[in-house]
């Protein structure tokens, strides 16, 4: 899980740009504000992942997968 | 040495993109007193780029302030910037700016020779805007920041507001935007070197010219495109003067290499923000990108002004314009009062 609660952008979507370089075709991540939320999520599609996320409390818990 | 700390890994967030959000700063300033001068023409309430005194018929003064955190490691370079920025608003009201004093704040995180740095990039700006510094303010700070309070003089009637555009204008903007895109991204080392001295260049370039050629012509409106974007400058113009403003999205300037990062989701905070601030007032007519929204959402630092123009006067200016400001382009009109304040077509 990568845990990006904390960090204002362009942080966050530094941190799945790193872990992507995996190729894995699953990340789960940790965010906590919309600015990143939204981000990431655009990072993601951009690199052809669908996005999931479910909110925790204040914080946003994403699911990034390949189909 | 004390002071090889990166200038912009000590600010949260960037140069114009740190501004409070329009929406947040209306909110709070609504239930201000206000003390009605009539000396005073424009002051608070339409949310103006600076505040305009008449002093008598051939001379009113137009006083401003503007400061940020480090937008660029470069301390010479984050004075340049910083005053550029704050000189800009007077050029936005028509006016020539005389006076400035520092604002600034610094951390114990810096050296001196930063500290001087940052200044004299501020002092070169303002001596070429023919602008004297007479002092200042600095504080201790866990954020350092910098920019300059600026008074400048303007004939009365010659004050040109952001509110006074006109039914049938035209909308011409001096500089491409995507800075807050690319600042964002430079963070994260997506941007070439080149590229990003070229933004900076940008964002050091004063608005003079593009004042002294706009106040030859029949321009009604002006305002400088800075923290709120060209949609929320363009907005507070539509609503301030009651009409509509269309902008046309294939022809707005803007730095190619945003539009990608754009879609990478290198997108300042400062940009999401805009988008709730102006979104009500916005109608998408035509088939606008996600990404170009983000462009035109996007806060741009130090960035060019926002003219409206009689029609019948805008090729004359644009033509005058591009002879020194090549990237200047018209990218909209102005009509009555249609259901949206802003039409992106």
């Amino acid at each position: 899980m990568i845990d990006a609660r904390g960090l204002s952008c362009p942080e966050p979507v530094i941190r799945i740009k790193k872990a992507m370089a995996s190729k894995e075709k699953e990340y789960e991540m940790m965010v906590d504000n919309q600015t990143a939320l939204e981000n990431v999520t655009r990072f993601a599609q951009h690199n052809g992942y669908e996005v999931e996320y479910t909110r925790e409390g204040a914080d946003y818990r994403l699911r990034l997968y390949q189909s | 040495m004390e002071n090889e700390i990166k200038l912009t890994k000590l600010a949260t967030c960037a140069g114009c993109g740190a501004k409070v959000g329009a929406g947040t700063l209306a909110q709070i300033l609504k239930d201000l007193p206000v003390l009605k001068d009539e000396r005073l023409i424009v002051g608070y309430d339409k949310s103006d780029d600076a505040s305009v005194y008449v002093i008598n018929e051939e001379l009113a003064i137009v006083q401003t302030i503007d400061f940020f955190p480090p937008i660029v490691d470069d301390p010479f370079l984050f004075g340049q910037i910083a005053a550029a920025n704050a000189l800009s608003d007077v050029y936005a009201m028509g006016g020539e700016p005389r006076l400035a004093m520092n604002v600034m704040c610094v951390t114990n995180k810096m050296g001196k020779d930063a500290i001087y740095e940052i200044l004299r990039g501020g002092y070169e700006k303002a001596y070429e805007a023919g602008t004297i510094i007479t002092g200042g303010h600095t504080i201790e700070d866990p954020e350092p920041k910098y920019g300059l309070s600026v008074t400048g003089f303007v004939r009365p009637d010659r004050v040109l507001t952001n509110s006074s555009a006109r039914e049938g204008d035209v909308l011409i903007l001096t500089k491409p935007l995507g800075i807050g895109i690319l600042t964002t991204s430079a963070k994260a080392e997506m941007v070439e070197a080149p590229l990003m001295d070229k933004i900076y260049a940008q964002m050091a370039q004063l608005n003079r010219t593009p004042r002294d050629i706009m106040v030859k012509y029949e321009v009604h409106g002006c305002t400088d495109v800075t923290g709120f974007a060209l949609l929320g400058h363009s907005c507070e113009m539509a609503r301030g003067s009651e009409l509509t403003i269309h902008i046309e999205t294939e022809k707005v300037p803007y730095h190619k290499e945003a539009y990608e990062l754009a879609e990478m989701g290198f997108i300042p905070a400062g940009a999401y923000r805009n988008r709730d601030f102006a979104e009500r007032d916005v109608l998408v007519k035509g088939d606008v990108t996600r990404a170009m929204q983000d462009i035109l959402y996007d806060p741009q630092t130090s960035g060019g002004l926002l003219m409206a123009v009689s029609e019948g006067d805008a090729q004359r200016l644009l033509s005058e314009l591009k002879s020194s400001i090549p990237c200047a382009e018209v990218i909209g009109y102005v009509t009555k009062k249609e259901d949206a304040y802003l039409v992106l077509e």
